[in-house]
Formats: C-alpha cells, structure tokens, sequence
C-alpha cells in the first residue's frame, strides 16, 4: 500500500478460537453477563434482553451469528456493547483479548475462500505476529434479519 | 438577543399557524369581522414584532400583507385570489423564519414580487384611497428603533407595549375600532395575550424530567420489592408516601406532555383549501374534538398519518364539485375530523361524504398485487381492508385509478408501532369512514406481570378484563381434544397457553398451568393461561431493538423492580396471532385460501360432535350455551322422557340424532342450548373438536334436525339445525309465542348468506311467521315492486351490491313500505352501527346469533304494528 499508514485501535475477543478485532471508536462498554431474558420468538442469533445499568440491552450471540456450535461449559459470559443508532446491543464472545493498536499496513482484504456468512460480516483481516485477526464490520453483524429471512 | 430571538421565532410560527388557519374560515365566512380581527391582530403583530427586533424583510411583507387585511376589513370583497396572495405571503414568511432559524439572521433577498403583488391588490380593493397614501416601511422605522437600544434589557412588557405603539395601516377608524377590540380583549385573561398563567419550557426539559420520573418510577418499584420481602420493616409507612408522592410526580410530568390534539391538525384546514383549488373541488374540513389531549410522543407519531388520511380523503375520497352534483349530492363535499377519549383511548375518525372505496377495483388490484387469488371472494368489508396491506398501492399510475390506499400502508404501520388499531367503514357513492383507536401515553402503562415456562410477562392492564383462578373453578375450562375453552357466565372464550403461544421450549407440566388472564382486544374476548400471576405494576415502556420488532405478540421490554428485563406483551398481536380477532379487525393477507364459489367466506367457530351415524356432525359455537358432562345416575325419566335436573330447572334431553342413545354409564357428554330461560340437552356420543373453519353447506338434506352438509377440515360434516331440535324439548317452545288461531304475520328475510338464511328461517317459521327468504335488497325491493305485501321485514346488514341501511332507507322512500318495521341483523354490533340503522329508520339492531333478541324484537314490532292500524 502506497497510502501513509494509520494507526487504528481495537477491542478484540475470541470467539472458538478465532481473534477477532472491532474498531475501538464502536465500543461502548465491555461488561460480564449476569442475568438475560429470553425472548421469545426472537431470531436464534438472539439470545435474549438485559438490564445494564437501566438501559434495555440486546444480547446477540456470536457463535450462532457466525454459524458455530455453541460453547461448551459456562464459565462467565463476556459481551461487547456496541450502539446501533439509538439501540444498545451486547455481542456474547467466548472471552475478551487486549485492545490492539493496529497500522493499516498489516490489513488486508477478506480472502475469498472464507465462509460466507463470514465473509457477509468481515470488514478485512489483520495480520498480526502470530495470528490473523479478523476485523467485525459492525453494523453488518447487526443486520442479520436479511440472511436469516433469506435463508 | 439570543433569548429574544427563539422567543420571537416560536411566536411568531405559532401565529402564522393560526394566521393559516383564521385566513381558510374567512374565506369561507368573508363577513366574520371577529375572525377577519383576530388575522389582522396577528398579522399586526408580527409586523410590529419584526420592526421591533429589526428584522426589515419580514416587517415589510407583514406590512403589506397587513394592507391587504386592511382592505378587507374596510368592507373591500374577499376573493380566493386575494386570500390565495396572502396565503403564499404567510409560506414567505415562515421560509425566511426557518432561515433566520438555522443561521440567526435574516436572510438576503428581495420579497419585491410578492409585496408589489400585495400593494396592486390593496390598491385594486379600495380606488378611493390613492396610492401614494400607501405607508412604507420607513415611516415605521424611527418609532421602532428607538426602543430598541439594547434588547437584553428588554422586558416582554415592553415588547409588549412596543406592538401596541406600532402604527398599523392607514385608516385612522379602523385603528380606532381595533384598538376598541383589544381593550375588550383585555378583560379577558384567556384570550388576552399574556393573560393566561403559562410558561414555556423547552421539549427538551419535559423530556428529560420525564426520562427521571421513570427512573424514578423503576427505584420506587425496586424499594417496593425489596420491603415486600420483609413484613415487618421500619421502611414501609415513608416507603408508602414516597410512592404516593411519585406517583403525582409522574402524573404531573404526563400532564405537562399532554398537547390537545388540535395542534397536529393546525395544518389541515390550509391542506384541504389547498387541494381543493388544485382539485377543482369544494372541500369543507370540520374539526371536531380539536381540544382532546394525549401525549406529545403519540402526538407526533400520529401527526403525518393524519395529514396522509386528509390528503387522501380530499383527493381520493371527494369527488368532483361537478360529479357530486351530477350523484345529486350538496356540492361542497365534506371531511369530518373528530376526536374524543374513549376508556383510556383516543379515538379519532376520519369521515368523507364522498363516492367510498370501489370495491371492484381495488378487488383487481389485490389480484394484481397477488393478496387474494382470483376466484376468492372475499366480502366487501375485507376487500377494504385490503388497502391497508404492504404493496396493496406502490405506483403513482395505480393510485389513480384504484382510489384510495396510497401509502395507507405506511399510515397503519405507524398506528401499530403506538398499539393502536385502525379501522374502515366504506359505502359506495355514499363516503368513508376511517377510525383510529391510539392509547393516550406510551411511557408508563399499568401492567399485569404473569410467570409462564420460567419466565415472566407484562400484560398492559387496559386489555386485561379478568382473572381466572383454575384450580377453584376446574369445571370453568373444558379441553377438547387439546384446545381449551373456557366457559365464562354465558360465553364460550377460546384459551391459549402462553407456552404455546411463545413456542417456549418448557412445556409446562401438568397443572401447572394455573390461571387464566382474559382480554379484551376490540370486539373479541379471549383467554390466556399462564403458570401465575404475580402482581401489578407501572411499567416503563422500553421499545424493543429494531431486530425483535417483528414479533408480533411483544410490544416492548421494561425494566422490573428486581433489575430484570421482561417482555411486554402486545394484546393486539395476541389477538391477531391466534385469529379470534380475524373477522372484526384484520384480515389474513398471507395465506391464500382455497378458490371457492360460496357466499359464506367468514370463518365461524364450530362444534364438531358424533352422534348416532358414524358421520361427523357440527353446529356453530355461538349458538351453543354450554357444553356439559353429566352423571348417567343423575339422569331421570319422566313421562318417557329423559330429563336432568339443571341449574335448579328441569332440563329435558333430546338426542341430537335419530340412532343416538344415552350412555349406559360414566358421564353423558350434552351440548346445552338455551332461549328464553329454557334449555335444552342435546345427547351426543362423543365431542370431537372446535374447528374455525368457513361454512358452506355443499348438500342439503331432507333429514330432519340436519340442515345439510359441508366440508369441515377437509371431512364431511353433517350441519345440524338447532332450531329443530329446541321445540323438541318443550312442545309449546314456539307455540306460546305465536298464539293459536292468529293470522300469520308476513315476514320479509332478505340476508345474501345461504348459511343464515338456512339457520334462522326455520326459527321464524317455527315462530309464526309466514317467511319468504330473499338473497339480495335489490330482489326484495323487485317483488314488493310487483305487489307483494309484508308486515315485518328482517335484513342482514353487510351485504353486497345493497347493504342493509340502503334497503332500509329504500322501503321508507316508498310510500307503500314505508311503515313497515326494519330489524336488522349485524355480526358486528357497534353503537355507530346502531345510531346509523336509527338514521336509516330501522326498528331493531340484533346480532346475528341473537334468536331470542330478534323474536323479541319482531314481537314488538307486530305489537306496534297492530297499535298503529
């Protein structure tokens, strides 16, 4: 890339095994999961409503929104709060990672031959020392009514 | 200066609204001089306000807008042209009030065009006063100035004074006169200006107090359940004041959000003067109910659907000064808006006498759109509804042609998002009626929490009608072949489990299911069951994420007093979920039924029964009373003739067939129909299941008892008619009634269902009546045309072609029918419907299912009918 390389902050978690990165300036809160609400009838991304500090919180799986197999054993439930217009929602990640300061020269473009719901959600890939980090595109993972009405 | 200036622009928008307003009815009324004072008086106003704040462009269209009004009020003739010139001057105004809006300063820019228009037409309206005598804004300006050396320091008295000392226009008498006015204007502090004990505050303000009232509200809750746990604390007597106190706290903050609902439709009277020029219409909007408040947040959401409805009611609805005289209507068509507060709900109609929905376009329409199939026929009330159906009306071209319906789509998807319900009411050549239910607040509501599968739900109060204690009225809820119904006084209510309802993936355990929560949404009554019912709170409404919205049955999440998250359940999703709601409501735009020829499209609830022959036999539920199990011990013989002993009365059995016997031990299932304080048991084998299904009767039959049979569920099902079997238990059942040796009554039953006409004629035969059974008005009116003679007439409402008011009114036209007593027969009983069969001239309004209200009523009507010979 021949364009000034910029630094770019991230919250990363891990999700079975996979880093994942979401730009910083997204993240409203990271918080442990106590108590949730099923909702009934919700799309099966949804794994229900909570309370975070009187706000109405909805809580939206990761692993069933990147289409794998739910975790086994509870320990405590991580999520990353993300605003979505004037809607406050929790993403459920298996455990939080560092928060990262990424130049731009280490990102790349989602290779072609990821899943394609993975693709659908991924704004690119980071490469790090050790491992690659796919960056979450936000408002892609929350509009999730369209694949699964399609699907 | 900042302060003065977002004072200056509210006013002023606010007195253009009702410059807008005032200037629609003088144009109707040019000889009101109250309304023609108040538009100058404001006019007058701004201009002196403007020149006060130094804002020259608006000061100088003001003035000659003002010039105008001048004339006017001198007697010069009001002309569409001339209001129309002052009309577009008050748009300039509120364009360049935006501006100065966003960039606090008055906009560049020459109003030349419109002011020189504006002094032509005041000179045109008075020759006598030469133009030269025109006032310029530069006479004003010295006066102005003066006062305005340092508008910090200004008090609102003193701009106040500042108006009154503002010269108006030439016309010394006139100025005389209208400084008369004010001063009688004085004496009254409401219409006075500063008069009335009131404040500005901020939306903002409101808002956020409102968002700490229910943070509040959530605290208290909190504190409540804390001390609930503990019966003995010290806590509990401040806890119960503080309680109080915020719930006058929360009042008071709801009522400061309260708006009347009169300014949503500020705009409307100019909208429909508008159109009605464009359209070469005659529009008269009436506004009724302008004072009926509800809260801000409704206000706002309903604001533009209205707008949308007027719009539609004047382009679409009315027709053409031209056409309406040719239909022998009164030229100047009319749109009637109306609100009123209506248990806990704000009810607003939307009426137009104009040419109503055509039902034969917008039923090609559906098809196009693919909504119904081509040979379905669905009724005319449902076609009507169609148009509130996504997709129904998308393209310019289409809307055109089919009426009504554009974007009306949007209109009740925003009527839902507040939980309120939206309804039609349409007669061809004759107007529509749209009505719109909305509840008054949508921040707190008192709720009913319930527990199911683990889990708890708001139920919002105002659809709750009852609690159902299971286990101290087990003989309350039957189970027919897994469905539930509960026998509640003298109704039959379909039950859901809340379990099932919300697929949760507990099942519940048996018994466990312990209470039933009935609702009421609209016309129909239906149970919930759920494990228990805990207590009753106010409940913030929270909206739920964009993602959840399309669950029908949640209408919300709220926060609970222990911190929890629970859902709120939305009774009219519930209600349209499980369908009991179908027929008065909504209808079911997705699936598509099967083509089908018959006249009787609605769904009815029916019975399905064995008796006797192996055939499945049924009868509609709404003709049923009760449904009983009975010892076989308890049942006595008297005369030959079984018999129970029934709710202190002897109840007489009947087999509901020929080959069906008494069982010989265990219980006898009966089906219990009653009239007139008498019932009847009907001895059945086995009960099967209530199926919603529509009925057509394919084949009649000879059999007696047995009106023929339909295709139920797929199944061949024998039809049984009650009317039958009734006298069968009393041998006087209809006999008493009619009285022996009296000529028989001639009886005109004009209902387009095969069904009804099948089920009730045998009920008025076999009450003495001599029926002729007609399907349409248009027949009925044809063989009266040809001689015949009748002393009662019964007609259905909701027919097509010729409703039931249209042949009302019909017979009372012609002199030789006019006596002759109308009842009508309705499935919907509305006070609407009944004042309209009043209008009509009908003698009673019965539901459908009502046998013994309608022999009562034929009853009286035959005794008026001798009085009066």
């Amino acid at each position: 890339m021949s364009r000034a390389a910029i630094e770019l902050e991230f919250v990363t978690a891990w999700i079975a095994g996979q880093l994942f990165g979401i730009p910083i300036t997204r993240v409203h809160d990271v918080f442990e999961v106590e108590r949730i609400t099923h909702v009934p009838l919700a799309p099966a991304e949804i794994s229900g409503v909570l309370n975070l500090r009187g706000r109405v919180v909805t809580a939206l799986d990761m692993r069933k929104r990147l289409g794998l197999p739910v975790r086994e054993g509870h320990e405590k439930q991580m999520a990353i709060g993300i605003d979505h217009g004037s809607e406050a929602y929790g993403l459920l990640v298996d455990a939080m990672g560092e928060v990262l300061k990424l130049s731009s020269d280490a990102f790349d473009a989602v290779p072609i031959n990821l899943q394609q719901g993975w693709v659908a959600i991924s704004a690119g890939i980071y490469r790090l020392e050790d491992r690659l980090m796919v960056v979450l595109d936000v408002d892609k993972v929350l509009d999730f009514r369209k694949d699964t009405l399609a699907a | 200066m900042e302060d003065l200036l977002r004072e200056f622009l509210t006013e002023t928008n606010e007195s253009l609204d009702v410059v807008d307003i005032e200037l629609v009815r003088f144009e109707q009324e040019p000889n009101n001089a109250d309304i023609l004072g108040r538009i100058f008086r404001l006019v007058h106003t701004i201009k002196g306000t403007c020149g006060f704040i130094g804002l020259p462009r608006l000061e100088a269209l003001a003035h000659a807008a003002e010039a105008v009004m001048g004339k006017f009020r001198d007697g010069a003739p009001v002309t569409a042209d001339a209001v129309s010139l002052v009309l577009v001057t008050i748009d300039r105004l509120k364009s360049i009030l935006a501006e100065l809006e966003a960039t606090a300063a008055e906009p560049s820019g020459s109003d030349d065009d419109l002011i020189v228009q504006l002094e032509q037409m005041a000179r045109d309206r008075d020759a006598p006063i030469p133009a030269n005598k025109e006032i310029t804004i530069g006479a004003l300006a010295p006066q102005v100035l003066e006062r305005a050396l340092r508008p910090d320091e200004v008090s609102l008295d003193d701009l106040e004074r500042a108006f009154r000392d503002t010269p108006g226009p030439e016309g010394k008498p006139a100025d005389k006169r209208e400084a008369d006015r004010r001063a009688g204007e004085r004496r009254h502090p409401d219409t006075g200006p500063g008069g009335a004990q009131t404040l500005r505050v901020s939306v903002d303000t409101v808002e956020r107090l409102m968002t700490m009232v229910s943070e509040l509200v959530l605290t208290r809750n909190q504190l409540l359940e804390i001390v609930r746990r503990h019966s003995e604390s010290e806590f509990k007597v401040p806890l119960q004041r503080l309680s109080n106190v915020t719930a006058e706290l929360q009042e008071g903050v709801m009522k400061t959000r309260m708006q009347p609902i009169g300014n949503a439709w500020a705009k409307l009277p100019r909208i429909a003067r508008d159109l009605g020029h464009e359209l070469g219409k005659d529009i008269e909007l009436e506004m009724h109910g302008a004072e009926t408040e509800l809260d801000r947040q409704v206000l706002d959401i309903i604001r533009d659907p209205l707008t949308h409805m007027v719009r539609n009611s004047a382009d679409h609805g009315l027709e053409t000064t031209e056409d309406r005289i040719k239909a022998g209507k009164p030229a100047k068509g009319t749109i009637r808006l109306s609100a009123y507060q209506a248990s806990g709900q704000i009810v607003i109609e939307i009426a137009d006498d104009g040419r109503g929905l055509n039902v034969a376009k917008i039923r090609k329409r559906a098809i196009e759109a693919g909504l119904i199939g081509e040979g379905e026929h669905p009724t005319e009330a449902q076609l009507h509804k169609l148009i509130f159906a996504p997709g129904f009306s998308t393209a310019e071209k289409v809307t055109s042609v089919s009426g009504r319906g554009v974007g009306m789509d949007v209109v009740k998807t925003n009527i839902d998002q507040i939980g309120g319900t939206i309804d039609l009411k349409s007669t061809q050549g004759r107007g529509s009626t749209f009505l719109i239910k909305i509840p008054l607040t949508l921040a707190i509501v008192p709720a009913l929490i319930v527990q199911s599968g683990g889990e708890r739900y708001a139920i919002p109060q105002v659809a709750v009608v009852e609690l159902v204690h299971r286990a101290s009225n087990a003989n309350l809820v039957e189970e027919i072949n897994g469905a539930l119904i509960l026998r509640l006084r003298d109704k039959l209510l379909p039950l859901l489990s809340l379990s099932q309802l919300l697929k949760l993936p507990k099942q519940p355990a048996a018994g466990s299911e312990a209470f039933v929560v009935v609702m009421q949404v609209g016309a129909s009554l239906f149970g919930i069951v759920v494990d228990d019912v805990l207590h009753t709170e106010e409940i913030v409404v929270k909206p739920v994420a964009a993602s959840l919205r399309g669950i029908k049955v949640l209408g919300g999440n709220t926060i609970l007093g222990d911190g929890a998250v629970i859902m709120i359940l939305d009774p009219n999703g519930i209600a349209e979920s499980i369908g009991a709601s179908r027929e008065e409501r909504t209808i079911d735009f997705a699936p598509k039924q099967e083509a089908s020829d018959t006249d009787t499209l609605k769904p009815v609830s029916m019975l399905i029964f064995r008796a006797g022959s192996g055939a499945l036999k049924a009868v509609p539920l709404s003709l049923l009373t009760r449904l009983e199990e009975i010892d076989t011990s308890k049942i006595e013989f008297s005369s030959g003739r079984p018999m129970v002993q029934y709710r202190g009365g002897l109840m007489p059995l009947v087999p509901a067939d020929a080959n069906a016997k008494l069982a010989q031990d265990g219980t006898q299932p009966l089906l219990v129909f009653t009239d007139g304080g008498r019932s009847v048991g009907l001895i059945v084998d086995e009960i099967v299941d209530i199926v919603e299904d529509r009925l057509e009767i394919k084949v009649t039959s000879d059999t007696p008892g047995v009106l023929g049979s339909a295709i139920i569920r797929e199944q061949a099902t024998e039809i049984i008619d009650v009317a039958y079997f009734l006298p069968l238990g009393f041998a006087d059942w209809f006999h008493g009634k009619s009285g022996p040796g009296r000529e028989k009554k001639k009886l005109l039953f004009v209902d387009d269902s095969a069904f009804f006409r099948n089920m009730l004629a045998p009920v008025l035969q076999a009450a003495g009546y001599d029926v002729t059974e007609l399907s349409s008005g248009k027949e009925a009116l044809a063989i009266i045309g040809r001689g015949a003679r009748f002393d009662l007439v019964v007609t259905d409402i909701e027919m097509s072609e010729m409703d039931g008011y249209a042949l009302a009114e019909a017979l009372r036209a012609n002199a030789r029918t006019a006596h002759l007593p109308v009842v009508a027969l309705s499935s919907s009983l509305s006070g609407a419907a009944v004042t309209k069969s009043k209008h009509a001239g009908m003698h009673a309004y019965i539901a459908k299912f009502d046998r013994r209200g309608l022999l009562q009523a034929l009853k009286t009507a035959s005794v008026e009918l001798q009085e009066a010979a």
